[in-house]
């Protein structure tokens, strides 16, 4: 009971300082001076047409290239922490109903074309590559849920992880020697506003995002489900 | 005459916040409490659409509503057996 | 009150309800709920924090320079990256949850009394 008490006044408190800022909080006419720089200058300097993906990819790319380092150590630790049983873990056998395994087998090829439609065309519509990493990570779930004793290929996703992470850190060490800085976009041409094959590098890099973060993601779930039963 | 943009938000913050009441309730099941998160999560994803971030929308839609609720209850498979709170 | 009212103070009103909902349950699993639920509100704050009123997403289509007709698209980017490491948070505490059951065979943390003195 006191500890109930105790947490109320601390989240009253909390309460009163929130109330203050939501109080003294006004909207600006106008934008501010940095998000008007981006809004002038993308489609000048990187030619995407979506304003988000050209400040994750490229104005601020380097964050990026941190976000993807910490999911990485998230896998690895989750893979750590529950001792992934190589051998001697009995596959787990209850009746999966038919409907799940036609299901699962018309679509996951649809969801795998979907994700890889979203991280592609990551500068032209709202989307990109966690997005899509987040939708090839549901394909594969749902491969885990129509066969729960089906070995899974940890090879294939570890191998897809780190190819793809040694590509994205290669296209920006190739962004130092051959255009203006680390992760530039302009190694490859513009191209014209609008089209798919435009923004320079930025499909490439969102492609290639996408893969290992939906790799990432198929890890950790992997881990879970195959952790030892009781 | 109140323009229906915020007609609509006020009926998402009612839902998100009774959604949030629900999750953390003491009374009732796990299974209930991961499910309200995942809904809280969901109406969430449509208020970023009322706020012009269509981005960041499909991003919380994808995996707060969808791996989060799925990795709750891959954990929530593995530790059945005790219903104790 | 307007929608960016509305906005940010159901944001704050999700994070009240999160922490005191991480503070006060007892299983472990309820706490994580907690947890993630007000990751949602903050979500929610940092997005209304960059909504201006009448104005449209930060995607461009033409090359004509919109930039008194898009919202603050800096926050977005930032809340993106939040809410990707929010899942790897969520999924680093179930993996320990899981081998703190696995360990004790409890999920009450009133009951893990190893440290007290």
């Amino acid at each position: 009971m006191t500890k109930r008490l105790i947490a109320l006044l601390l989240l009253l408190g909390l309460g009163t300082i929130f109330a203050d800022l939501i109080r003294g909080f006004t909207p600006d006419p106008a934008l501010n001076m940095s998000a008007q720089f981006y809004a002038a200058r993308t489609v000048v300097d990187t030619g995407a047409a979506n304003i988000v993906t050209a400040i994750i990819v490229t104005f601020r790319g380097l964050d990026t290239l941190g976000e993807v380092t910490v999911l990485f150590l998230t896998a690895a630790i989750v893979a750590l922490v529950l001792g992934g049983n190589v051998s001697g873990v009995k596959p787990r056998n209850w009746p999966v109903g038919e409907l799940l395994q036609t299901g699962t087998k018309l679509l996951v090829p649809l969801i795998v074309l979907f994700g890889a439609y979203v991280f592609i065309n990551g500068h032209l519509t709202p989307g990109g590559g966690f997005q899509g990493g987040a939708i090839l990570a549901s394909a594969v779930l749902l491969l885990l849920l129509a066969n729960p004793a089906r070995r899974f290929g940890h090879q294939l996703i570890s191998r897809v992880e780190a190819v793809s992470g040694l590509f994205y850190v290669g296209i920006g060490v190739l962004g130092l020697v051959l255009a203006g800085g680390f992760l530039d976009n302009r190694i490859l041409p513009l191209g014209e506003f609008g089209s798919i094959l435009s923004a320079g590098a930025i499909p490439l890099i969102y492609a290639l995002i996408g893969l290992k973060v939906g790799a990432e993601f198929s890890s950790i779930m992997a881990s879970l489900s195959e952790s030892e039963d009781k | 005459m109140i323009e229906l943009r915020l007609v609509f938000g006020a009926v998402l913050a009612i839902a998100m916040i009774s959604a949030a009441i629900m999750a953390i309730w003491p009374g009732r099941s796990r299974a209930i409490a991961i499910l309200a998160a995942g809904a809280v999560s969901l109406f969430a994803s449509i208020m970023f659409l009322l706020l012009a971030a269509p981005d960041v929308a499909m991003t919380e839609a994808a995996i707060g509503s969808g791996l989060t609720t799925f990795l709750f209850f891959f954990v929530l498979g593995r530790v059945r057996g005790r219903k104790d709170d | 009150m307007t929608l960016l009212n509305l906005a940010m103070g159901t944001g704050f009103i999700l994070i009240l309800i999160g922490l005191f909902g991480a503070l006060t349950q007892r299983d472990i699993l309820r706490m994580i709920v907690g947890f993630t639920i007000a990751a949602t509100g903050t979500n929610l704050v940092l997005i209304a924090v960059g909504f201006l009123p009448n104005r449209t997403a930060p995607i461009l289509e033409s090359t004509a320079p919109m930039a008194d007709a898009i919202v603050d698209p800096v926050p977005q980017a930032l809340v993106l990256t939040a809410i990707v490491i929010g899942l790897g948070v969520t999924a680093l505490m179930l993996a320990f949850a899981y081998k703190i059951h696995a360990a004790k065979g409890t999920l009450d943390i009133s009951k893990l009394t190893d440290l007290k003195w």
